[in-house]
């Protein structure tokens, strides 16, 4: 019989709106916080923020690029930046902006990106964006974070106006299980052991943390012990984590709503390889784009449920 | 006239004698520092020297020393049509940001100079990448927020390229800077009529930019001559007049590219072309060494 760790939460909430109250939060507590939204104030619930600190919030209008510069602007006088607006028009349409005026200048902005992935749901693939973690964790000196549930989102969103530097902070639009502690202090780049387990390690990130969970219970009702680790930040990896729970389990499945090109497993492979590989099996999206459907069909069909994390590790028991 | 007024406009006079002494001497270091790693853009930054000059050295209130990225108390200026690097080192060398033997370093490996400015490697003056096109008048916006915010009663400048009208991104910018009434921000278009494939009215033509600007809520001033440095100081001392009054301010500055060197002005030719040795000398025959080479 495996001993698990017993996860509960008493409702669901949307990562976006732990961003929303981490940026009220940071407004009463640090007077350098600015923050700046693309027409979509209600959607980033950045509303509170707005309502309490107008002297400090900016509406910019349906003009992306021009948000990333003012934002790029704002650093010099010593103001920290949080732009919002959906995770495709952070990334994908002001890439070059991000990458000239924000990480080659070394400017201490926060992209904070909402509505990433497939659960962005019906309006489909256009606005769902999977490509976003590769297009950021590019960039050099670029730190990546895609914290798990409302709580995480919150402590993320205050813990990076303390990072000296440009972040990407990717959330979501779907109400997920709530189970990180309120209390847990968020830490940069040090990923959260969620479950110990010895035969199998799961890298989750985002919204796949919990259905990694889920899945971990099911895979012990198999005689399977799987360890669960949230990779919340992407970049700078948590090198440590992974390597001592590879040590032990000797395989590894990487779960994340993002490409399977250049997403969370791209970076574990790619450290695995440099130290010691082992077999690895991916849950993500194989080279696709999304389509319209609500949030539980779409992670149904594109393969990213906790069927597909059971799945994917059964798969990867077999190949040690 | 009295007394007072007399002697302020004498050393007026004084002072554009000596401007136009740095002018030479900055286009003296533009062109050997193109021709010293056979590229760059020699062009614009020679048809940018009274602007910059006049810039750095009357219209602006700058401490180059210590250098404060942050700019508090001062005016900041961003170069958003990056290219025209030659005329802003040698201009940030000239006017004490940094050793101006530095200038040697132009494009070369290890360089703080880079092809296009950089905060990478910590160049004092530079507060922004600048080389892809169209982000300048944004991040100025952001700053002269900045000031708004932090009550610092400065001045945000900005430069761009007449070509670099073309990108998008420069009339998000425009619409916010009217729409926000962000009135500390001066935006000066280098109107030289040319861009690399030709002439811009032929490439993308920009139509009537005075009533472009003006129609999107601008305070819009024109220097006809921009390589006249007592037209570019009155001109910019206008603009400084016309600061705190609701609207941002476009300078539309009419110069020649290539100004100063007989064999470069007013052609697109010299964009992004290095002079070859014998180029070099009869450039450098034409610009008096004023201030002593580097």
């Amino acid at each position: 019989m495996i001993t698990m760790k017993k996860y509960t939460y008493t409702e669901k909430k949307d990562t976006r709106s732990g961003f929303g109250a981490g940026l009220s939060e940071l407004g009463k507590k640090n007077p350098n916080v600015v923050a700046l939204c693309a027409d979509l104030t209600g959607s980033l619930k950045m509303d509170a923020f707005q309502k309490e600190f107008p002297e400090r919030f900016i509406q910019v209008g349906i003009a992306e690029a021009n948000m990333i510069g003012i934002a790029a602007g704002l650093t010099i006088g010593g103001k920290i930046p949080f732009t919002g607006t959906f995770a495709n028009f952070s990334t994908g349409r002001v890439y070059d902006q991000i990458r000239q005026s924000v990480a080659y200048s070394g400017k201490n902005v926060k992209i904070c990106a909402s509505h990433a992935g497939l659960t962005l749901g019906e309006d489909g693939a256009t606005h769902q964006i999977l490509e976003d973690i590769g297009l950021m964790k590019m960039l050099p000196g670029m730190t990546v974070i895609n914290p798990c549930d409302f709580n995480q989102t919150k402590a993320a969103t205050m813990a990076i106006a303390d990072h000296k530097g440009p972040v990407y902070l990717r959330f979501g639009r779907p109400t997920v299980p709530n189970f990180t502690p309120a209390d847990q202090k968020f830490e940069i780049g040090k990923a959260v052991l969620l479950q110990e387990g010895s035969d199998i390690s799961i890298f989750a990130t985002g919204h796949l943390v919990w259905k990694a969970i889920e899945a971990a219970e099911q895979l012990a009702e198999k005689g399977i012990s799987a360890e669960v680790i949230n990779i919340h930040t992407i970049k700078p990896l948590d090198e440590e984590a992974i390597l001592n729970s590879v040590a032990k389990t000797k395989c590894i499945v990487s779960a994340e709503e993002h490409q399977m090109n250049g997403g969370l497993g791209d970076s574990i492979a790619q450290l695995l390889s440099r130290n010691t590989p082992y077999p690895q099996e991916y849950v993500a999206v194989n080279d696709s784009f999304g389509e319209s459907g609500t949030p539980d069909e779409l992670m149904t069909k594109y393969g990213l449920d906790t069927v597909n994390i059971v799945e994917a590790a059964m798969k990867v028991f077999n190949r040690k | 006239m009295n007394n007072s007024t007399f002697a302020q406009i004498t050393l007026f006079m004084a002072d554009t004698a000596q401007l136009q002494k740095i002018c030479s001497q900055v286009r003296r270091d533009i062109v050997r520092m193109v021709h010293a790693v056979n590229s760059g853009h020699p062009g614009g930054s020679l048809g940018c020297t009274e602007f910059l000059v006049a810039l750095y050295f009357d219209i602006m209130k700058h401490q180059p020393k210590p250098w404060d990225m942050d700019a508090k108390g001062q005016d900041a200026f961003y170069l958003s049509n990056g290219h025209i690097s030659p005329v802003f080192y040698s201009v940030l060398a000239r006017s004490g940001y940094f050793d101006v033997a530095e200038l040697k370093t132009f494009r070369k490996l290890n360089s703080r100079l880079q092809g296009h400015p950089t905060t990478h490697e910590h160049l004092p003056g530079v507060r922004i990448a600048s080389g892809s096109l169209g982000q300048g008048m944004s991040v100025a916006i952001g700053t002269a927020l900045a000031k708004k915010m932090n009550k610092d009663n400065t001045i945000v400048y900005s430069l761009h390229g007449d070509g670099e009208l073309q990108e998008g991104q420069i009339w998000e910018a425009a619409m916010f800077a009217a729409g926000n009434k962000v009135d500390n921000l001066i935006s000066t278009i280098d109107y030289n009529g040319r861009q690399i494939d030709g002439d811009v009215d032929k490439v993308l033509p920009l139509g009537n930019l005075r009533a472009k600007f003006e129609s999107f809520g601008w305070k819009v001033l024109e220097i006809s001559k921009g390589n006249d440095m007592d037209a570019v100081l009155t001109g910019m001392n206008e603009a400084k007049a016309a600061t705190g009054k609701g609207q941002p301010i476009c300078v539309i500055l009419h110069t020649e590219m290539g100004a100063g060197i007989d064999f470069m002005v007013g052609s697109h030719k010299w964009h992004g072309v290095a002079p070859n040795n014998e180029q070099l000398a009869q450039a450098l025959a034409q610009q008096v060494e004023t201030e002593g080479d580097y």
